[in-house]
């Protein structure tokens, strides 16, 4: 457990200094902003207390608005979607039991699921992020278009970084 | 009581969700109204020193173009000084300086953070309180308008950029000196949006946009940019301007930040006259 807990603090450092420092000052051109943090919601095991989902979920998005001048709008997206995560594993799983500790890896749940349950998320997250910073419903098809082209984007980045992240050791399992 | 109590500890899942948006929302608005708490936000002193580390860095991969930037900014202003003109005519005239009062003083600083693909963007600098920077100045280059300082601690600031739906600069079309408000309405960090300018106005594309001076800000006269197009959008009747934005958000390293010394008089003045 106690293993875990440096695993998980290690892997949210790593992924909210990649988002703060390379990724909020990539300019991909128009309106596409890529996001790798929503990967350490994605990654907590399927058995996590559900305040603990929430207060951390909380907390990543409030360190990534500390140093994006955004105060509260990407707390207010992760939390969202940590809030939509068991919804959602529950609507595209078939098999609802767990082992202890089991992470949503590729190994564990397929290429497909993963791609899937990882798109529903970030979508959801993207959305919300977009919405609450436009702040008014006029722009509604731009931000639509931002959140799909944004997704899209995202999904490629936490895919790919998630095959270099290599397969959870089963000893902690 | 105790079934309340019952009721929320099972569905304590949405309870502390709706919690948790509350706090953020908070935040958010808190945020909007920039009563910003001075502890979080990007002018504090953890992510300051980040960033300027990280600026620090990637500033020597922009060393070329910064050299010449400056390079060209000198020769602009060599070009200005009096030894660069040759007196034609004989006549007599007396340049007496004291006529002359300052009124814009100007602070170099960095860039140590910037965004541009937003909907509302900032800009962190890497001066501060200790170095005579105070809200509400303006922030400018040679090539034009820049933001506004909001937030100031001890050894940073943070600024409104001008791509931010909350700013909004008065200036007018050099050409003909008709006055308007430009704004910006996302989209893309190269152009803005200039309104208000009557139907009766003649434009051309590429005319000069300069800003008024009228906000107390920025002096007068400083660069925004030139007209890319323009049309009367439906239901209005005044120009919709599309303005060719002349500074490059996405290359931002040195900027000048503006005092008005006469700012304070000013805008006493003008609340004294409008409350009567």
């Amino acid at each position: 457990m106690d293993l875990n807990i440096f695993k998980h603090t290690g892997r949210f450092l790593i992924l909210i200094a990649i988002q703060v420092v390379i990724l909020n000052h990539i300019y991909f051109g128009g309106y596409i902003t890529p996001h790798i943090y929503p990967l350490f919601i994605l990654l907590l095991p399927f058995d996590v207390k559900g305040w603990v989902l929430l207060v951390v979920a909380f907390f990543s998005g409030l360190a990534v608005d500390m140093f994006s001048d955004s105060m509260g709008m990407h707390a207010a997206a992760s939390v969202f979607m940590a809030f939509m995560r068991p919804t959602v594993i529950r609507l595209i799983s078939i098999k609802t039991d767990f082992d202890q500790g089991e992470e949503p890896r590729i190994e564990n749940k397929g290429l497909g699921w993963i791609l899937l349950y990882t798109f529903i998320l970030v979508f959801l997250h993207h959305m919300a992020l977009f919405i609450i910073e436009v702040f008014r419903l006029d722009e509604l098809p731009q931000v639509l278009l931002r959140t799909l082209l944004s997704t899209g984007f995202s999904l490629v980045i936490i895919i790919v970084a998630q095959l270099l992240m290599g397969k959870q050791s089963k000893s902690r399992i | 009581m105790r079934n309340l109590f019952n009721f929320i500890a099972r569905h304590y899942f949405f309870f502390l969700f709706i919690f948790l948006q509350v706090v953020s929302f908070a935040l958010i608005i808190q945020n909007h109204f920039y009563q910003r708490s001075a502890f979080i936000n990007s002018a504090n002193y953890l992510t300051g020193n980040i960033f300027e580390t990280r600026s620090n860095i990637e500033l020597y991969f922009n060393l070329r173009t910064i050299n010449e930037e400056l390079a060209g900014n000198n020769a602009k202003l060599l070009e200005s000084i009096p030894g660069s003109y040759l007196k034609t005519d004989q006549q007599i005239f007396t340049f007496n300086d004291t006529l002359y009062q300052k009124q814009f003083s100007y602070i170099n600083a960095r860039v140590i953070n910037n965004s541009v693909r937003n909907r509302n963007n900032y800009i962190t600098l890497n001066k501060g309180r200790r170095h005579g920077i105070k809200p509400d100045m303006g922030i400018i280059t040679p090539q034009g308008v820049i933001g506004i300082v909001k937030e100031v601690s001890a050894n940073f600031s943070a600024a409104l950029s001008l791509l931010h739906s909350d700013m909004q600069v008065s200036a007018k079309i050099q050409k003909n000196d008709h006055l308007g408000t430009i704004l910006w309405e996302g989209y893309h960090h190269e152009n803005a949006t200039m309104l208000y300018i009557p139907p009766h106005v003649a434009l051309e594309k590429g005319d000069t946009i300069v800003t008024s001076g009228f906000s107390h800000i920025f002096p007068e006269g400083v660069f925004i940019g030139t007209i890319a197009d323009y049309e009367i959008r439906r239901g209005d009747n005044f120009f919709t301007i599309e303005v060719e934005l002349a500074a490059d958000f996405n290359q931002l390293n040195y900027v000048s930040v503006v005092t008005n010394l006469y700012q304070n008089e000013l805008i006493e003045l003008e609340t004294a006259a409008s409350q009567q």
